[in-house]
């Protein structure tokens, strides 16, 4: 693991710099080296995902009794290493994992302590530090940190309040409608000239149905495939999201957490299979706005809770590693008493990994990105060199 | 007609209402037409009437799941899905043939108002089933009743209850949960009792703790539905019922109040507190001044609505009074329709009057808006910014070249535009219409102009 001690000279320089105003008078110093082949796509998981049956800590002595009836079972786990095991579900991503392009940083959880899926996907996607702080979102502010062509493009019929903001960013899902005549579109597009909201927007969306091509259908593989055709061309957009929702296990939790882990299991194999050879400068990000609670509940399933698990999957991803300092399931350890306790800042690991990405400086990024500082210790480096 | 008095009975007509019909005369005094549709409101309309009530839904569902344990699994599944599509696709039917036939559409917005308030996902599997006749039975016959009478109605309907986790939630130490054995522990599910402080009444971030919501969660135990397996014996068979043997015994505290133990009247006591309370006056009062008068409600309106719910113990009539009365929501600013609002004004102004055989479940899903299926209980958000994007827009011209097709031959886009949109078009639109190659181009340019599009 390269050491996070020869970031430190430079981020303290940075900051320096940055005080001065040096940079402000030589901004290509600092975005230099982000005209850039990499990729960046956030998916975000809503509903508030299990954590702890997706990188399972089959390991912890207080797993199996925490969690009863809905306990996996160790031996079905694909290995990771002597403490956590991968859903079986995630076949493509174990896959990764063993090819060193996968990463997984548990006990990860958004500055939002509440249990409110709606206020937390709020924090999770402005990147505010509490809900409704703020009205743009944090993959917005990232395209306007890019030089130049900066865009982005959600897999989504409307753009998603973390893809909101000034920055440039489309939005484009399958539709199974007809289309329309060509004089209609154009008798459209002259109506729309002098309305500023339209015309963007029609604007944008011609746009992004020429680089669509073909129709597709509505399932996660077709969709993670969709968004490899974007983010795939030379000329396309170098920032992409894509939704998945169905998170909420209150009950069934074994059935209905493997189909969600199966759905994004096939949406990440097509979206890598899509990207060819652009897989080596691409990173994904699956993030959830909180965790679940450590325990069964009374219903087959786990309510609301706190720290999840987030992942990192590309060819440009140092992977084959889990990060984060596991807090356990102690009854101590817990937070609150019944969720699993937060130690590492998604916010912190999400600037730490857009910042690789595209080579800006880690402390830009999360200033940029996030209303406050990540408390914790530094992360690791999350790349490859 | 003035400049003014139309923009007036404009708003009356798409604002408040679900848009105008052709031929219909105009309404002189706005404010008047709107007041006086609250006595022509039908809780219980022809096109409702016709459809099964949730119990039998509720019970055929039950059998769907004894299937699901017997041998062919698959084919009890596959009939469950058919059912389910087969009954949704009727109830959206229901729903466009009550807003297309209406007296009084400014009370069928305010069902869909409510509807989405109190939102129930088809996206679970029974809710495919029930999202209708839960419309039909827990929202419609409340819209111009009390608010607690609503609140009350919803979180006892077996839809809600299926929805959101209710009917197992078991107390730990009630008969059930303490005979249970150790390996098949049962105890509280809390999903029921956050959404209703979050959603249904306080709102989010007004106060509560973690400890109300599992102290209402005990509160709601033993609320439940006859006739599900797997459940005490007992009430009729799909309908609500209480279990005592899964209610958690003993008083509860809720933002500091004590409840006695009674048994299926403690959460009722806890819900009409509910319902009273200030906050929730707040919450119903940003939400409907949001929704009528823009995204950003002025505080003057919000305040004004909130006294008008806490004035009147949560009497909507009077409420909506006070919103109608309120010069605010009769501004200029406009809302973006939503794609639910734009087909049925669309529908409405090329003079549909039922929905026949067009299929209006797939066409709100392709537009972003599949009825019943917002994907949360916090219902579909209330933002321009959700409808008002690149693809949906598309979609919606594409939505209007096929229906304006099947309209062209009896209607006259350039007579129609000033009956719909009696505050009147800009020369874009004007423009557009009048040099369109074909009637049918007209109509459709109509339905997709800026000012069809917004309300």
């Amino acid at each position: 693991m390269p050491s996070p001690s020869i970031l430190v000279p430079r981020r303290r320089f940075l900051q320096g710099a940055a005080a001065t105003g040096l940079l402000a008078a030589a901004p290509g110093l600092l975005l230099a080296k982000a005209a850039t082949t990499r990729r960046f796509v956030f998916v975000i998981q809503r509903g508030g995902a299990d954590g702890l049956e997706t990188v399972v800590p089959y390991a912890d002595p207080a797993y199996a009794r925490l969690r009863g009836a809905i306990a996996l079972d160790p031996a079905a786990l694909a290995p990771v290493d002597g403490l956590f095991g991968l859903h079986p579900a995630l076949v493509e991503t174990a896959r990764l994992h063993a090819a060193k392009e996968a990463l997984f940083v548990h006990a990860v959880a958004s500055p939002y302590r509440d249990r409110s899926h709606f206020d937390g996907q709020n924090v999770l996607e402005t990147g505010g530090a509490t809900p409704y702080a703020r009205k743009d979102g944090w993959l917005n502010r990232l395209v306007g940190l890019l030089p130049g062509s900066g865009e982005a493009i959600a897999i989504t019929p409307t753009v998603p309040l973390a893809l909101r903001g000034p920055a440039k960013a489309g939005s484009h899902a399958p539709s199974a409608l007809p289309q329309a005549p060509d004089d209609l579109m154009q008798s459209v597009r002259q109506m729309y000239a002098q309305d500023a909201q339209l015309h963007a927007l029609w604007s944008a969306a011609m746009e992004s149905r020429g680089m669509a091509g073909a129709p597709v259908k509505q399932n996660p593989a077709e969709l993670g495939a969709l968004a490899a055709r974007f983010l795939a061309q030379p000329a396309g957009p170098r920032i992409a999201m894509l939704e998945t929702g169905g998170w909420d296990t209150h009950s069934f939790q074994p059935t209905r957490h493997a189909n969600q882990l199966k759905s994004l299991d096939a949406m990440l194999a097509a979206l890598r299979e899509g990207m060819g050879a652009a897989w080596a400068d691409t990173v994904v990000l699956v993030a959830t706005e909180f965790g679940r609670t450590a325990a069964v509940n009374g219903t087959g399933g786990t309510d609301h809770g706190t720290a999840s698990v987030a992942m990192l999957l590309g060819g440009a991803v140092d992977g084959g590693r889990v990060l984060g300092d596991w807090p356990g399931l102690a009854p101590q350890a817990l937070y609150e008493g019944r969720d699993l306790q937060p130690t590492t800042a998604l916010d912190g690991l999400i600037a730490a990994a857009a910042g690789e990405c595209f080579g800006i400086e880690p402390a830009l990024v999360e200033r940029t990105l996030f209303q406050q500082g990540a408390a914790g210790k530094p992360l690791p480096r999350l790349l490859r060199g | 007609m003035t400049a003014s008095t139309g923009m007036h009975a404009a708003i009356a007509l798409n604002r408040f209402g679900v848009g105008a019909r052709p031929g219909e005369p105009v309404p002189a005094d706005p404010k008047a037409w709107l007041l006086g549709q609250f006595e022509h409101y039908q809780p219980r309309p022809a096109a409702w009437a016709a459809l099964p009530t949730s119990a039998s839904l509720v019970n055929a569902y039950a059998e769907y799941q004894r299937g699901l344990r017997g041998p062919d699994e698959l084919a009890a599944r596959q009939q469950l899905g058919k059912a389910s599509q087969e009954n949704l696709r009727s109830a959206v039917s229901a729903r466009v043939a009550s807003a297309l036939e209406t007296p009084a559409p400014f009370a069928e917005h305010l069902v869909h108002f409510w509807a989405n308030h109190f939102a129930v996902s088809t996206d679970k599997a029974p809710l495919g089933l029930l999202a209708g006749a839960f419309e039909a039975e827990a929202i419609r016959p409340h819209v111009f009743g009390r608010f607690e009478d609503m609140l009350l109605a919803v979180e006892r309907h077996p839809a809600m209850l299926l929805y959101l986790d209710q009917p197992r939630s078991t107390g730990p130490e009630s008969g059930a949960g303490r005979r249970a054995p150790p390996e098949r522990r049962r105890g509280l599910n809390e999903n029921l009792a956050r959404e209703i402080l979050e959603l249904h009444t306080l709102g989010v971030r007004t106060g509560y703790s973690q400890d109300d919501v599992t102290e209402l969660a005990r509160a709601l135990t033993g609320w439940s539905i006859a006739g599900l397996p797997g459940l005490p014996q007992g009430g009729s068979p799909g309908n609500f019922a209480f279990f005592p043997a899964l209610h958690q015994p003993g008083a509860r505290q809720v933002l500091g109040r004590r409840y006695e133990a009674s048994g299926e009247q403690q959460v009722a006591a806890v819900l009409a507190d509910l319902a009273a309370r200030p906050e929730t006056a707040r919450h119903i009062a940003t939400k409907l001044a949001r929704h009528f008068s823009g995204e950003t409600p002025p505080p003057a309106l919000v305040e004004r609505l909130a006294q008008a719910f806490l004035a009147s113990r949560g009497d909507l009539p009077t409420v909506y009074r006070a919103l109608l009365e309120s010069p605010e929501a009769w501004a200029a600013e406009s809302r973006f329709k939503t794609p639910w609002e734009w087909t049925l004004s669309a529908l409405r102004g090329l003079g549909w009057r039922e929905p026949g055989r067009l299929p209006l479940a797939g066409t709100l899903t392709q537009l972003g808006q599949p009825v019943w299926r917002p994907g949360s209980p916090a219902g579909y958000d209330d933002m321009d910014q959700s409808w008002a994007a690149p693809d949906l827009l598309v979609r919606r011209v594409e939505v209007a070249a096929r229906l304006a097709a099947q309209a062209a031959p009896m209607l006259d886009a350039r007579t129609l535009a000033p009956q719909l949109l009696p505050g009147g078009v800009g020369a874009a639109t004007t423009t557009a219409i009048a040099r369109a190659d074909s009637p049918a181009t007209a109509l459709a340019l109509l339905l997709a102009s800026p000012e069809f599009l917004r309300r």
